[in-house]
């Protein structure tokens, strides 16, 4: 079942349509209830390599539903300690559950600051209506 | 700002909560409740598609048989009233102007259904090649069509088991339609040409007997598990018919447009094909990517019955054979395929 729409409070954003779960060092990373849902059910997830470097808003790997591809961009920079194989062995996950077992990559960030320019959820409901 | 044309069932898609998009100046269902379940359901029962922003063209007179045989790649006198033909309109190099399906309405007058994008050019090219005694019109605004697909199409419609590529007047739902035998599914199905105001009438009574509506999103996905080319993206002018595969619908005994070259073509062999092939790794190809040592793909998709990547594209004809590993460079990462028989879906016996 397709999620219903929402945006955790507790989450920070990105404007490409990703999110970021900060835990100390590290954060989790998915794509929002938005991305999933202009995207269509979820068929592909080219996921990166355990110990490869994303970079700030750089591409990190892709989603792919049967009509469209669309890269996934990192809201902060750091090295991928873990990807969701669940996702990768089902991307439909990330329709079902884009903030729970939808998760796409856990990292240890290298630039703890950048959290500082991510958008808290209600300037990311901004970005939203403005599109 | 182009303004984008409306089928008569716009409101109804919209009501659906269908998602809107452009396609060939029309604006296009391309799903409902999504491709992946709206293919299931063509595949396992039945689903409908608004396909009035297809073309139809009349072609009338007592040299209407002359014309048409002088620009269409099929024999047109294999086609008695009552049936219809694949075939091609072919430009001067054997390349392919438009497919499109041709019905022998009577003796004199025959109905070409052609794409959406290629509907007017069609019209033109025939209307430049027009002879004393044939009459083209398009008749485009005057009928909608609704494809009924799938296995349970006809009983659901009411509508008796009949011969493909043939056609007769019948009635759905009070609604007077042509019943045509033909479809882009791979699966049993009609296609239904009504009035055009009348096409609301008939899509209600369709949807009543619990069929599902479907976008152009899972008509292509289901075209392409059974390797129908699309024009514009597997077929087009700059592809002669012969190595399209479209041989088998060119009567090299007739003459017709671009027949000579074709001749050439067959006696020669092509230096590329069209074939279709299924990924062995994880990876969706898609229109445009290069195929390793050469050649490109020119469709590609999930597929949702097979759940593997698959795709057509044009190949050295030494790579042509099924069987014969293919490598897509897939944005930069090579991804392994191999070459396979048409239909790359195939119901289970």
């Amino acid at each position: 079942m397709p999620a219903s729409e929402s945006y955790p409070d507790e989450l920070l954003y990105h404007s490409e349509h990703d999110w970021a779960r900060i835990d100390g060092d590290e954060a989790v990373l998915g794509v929002t209830w938005f991305a999933q849902d202009a995207l269509g059910e979820l068929v592909h997830y080219e996921a990166p390599d355990v110990g490869s470097t994303v970079s700030k808003d750089a591409s990190y790997g892709e989603v792919e539903s049967v009509k469209a591809v669309s890269d996934l961009i990192s809201p902060l920079s750091g090295e991928v300690l873990e990807v969701n194989q669940k996702v990768v062995d089902a991307p439909e996950t990330v329709n079902d559950d884009p903030y729970g077992d939808g998760w796409l990559i856990r990292i240890r960030m290298s630039t703890p600051g950048e959290r500082d320019q991510l958008l808290s959820v209600g300037e990311y409901r901004k970005v939203l209506e403005d599109a | 700002m182009q303004t984008l044309r409306r089928t008569p069932l716009h409101d109804r898609h919209v009501a659906l909560g269908a998602r809107m998009v452009p396609f060939a100046g029309w604006e296009m269902p391309v799903q409902y409740e999504g491709v992946i379940p709206e293919h299931k359901s063509v595949r396992s029962d039945a689903g409908v598609f608004d396909v009035s922003h297809m073309g139809e063209l009349e072609v009338e007179g007592p040299t209407a048989r002359d014309l048409l045989q002088a620009t269409l790649s099929n024999d047109v006198d294999k086609l008695e009233p009552g049936h219809a033909q694949y075939t091609l309109v072919t430009n001067e190099s054997g390349g392919i102007v438009d497919d499109v399906i041709l019905y022998r309405l009577d003796g004199h007058r025959y109905l070409i259904v052609a794409n959406a994008s290629n509907a007017a050019a069609v019209f033109e090219w025939l209307k430049q090649r027009e002879m004393r005694g044939s009459d083209v019109r398009d008749v485009s605004d005057d009928y909608a069509l609704l494809a009924v697909q799938g296995p349970r199409a006809l009983e659901r419609l009411g509508l008796e088991r009949a011969k493909p590529f043939t056609w007769a007047m019948g009635e759905v739902g009070g609604v007077e339609v042509m019943v045509n035998r033909t479809g882009y599914t791979g699966e049993e199905g009609v296609e239904l040409a009504c009035m055009a105001d009348e096409a609301g009438q008939l899509w209600d009574a369709v949807l009543s007997r619990g069929v599902v509506p479907c976008g152009l999103g899972a008509r292509d996905t289901l075209r392409l598990e059974v390797c129908y080319p699309l024009h514009g993206n597997d077929i087009g002018p700059d592809w002669d018919a012969i190595s399209s595969g479209l041989g088998w619908a060119c009567a090299l005994d007739t003459e017709f447009t671009g027949v000579e070259r074709l001749r050439a073509i067959k006696a020669e062999g092509p230096t590329q094909k069209l074939v279709p092939f299924a990924m062995t790794e994880k990876a969706i190809p898609r229109q445009g990517m290069p195929v390793v040592g050469g050649g490109e793909v020119t469709s590609g998709t999930m597929s949702p019955m097979l759940e593997v990547g698959i795709g057509m594209a044009y190949v050295p004809s030494a790579a042509a054979k099924a069987g014969t590993e293919l490598v897509i460079d897939v944005r930069g990462k090579e991804r392994r395929g191999v070459v396979e028989k048409k239909p790359l879906y195939k119901k289970e016996q």
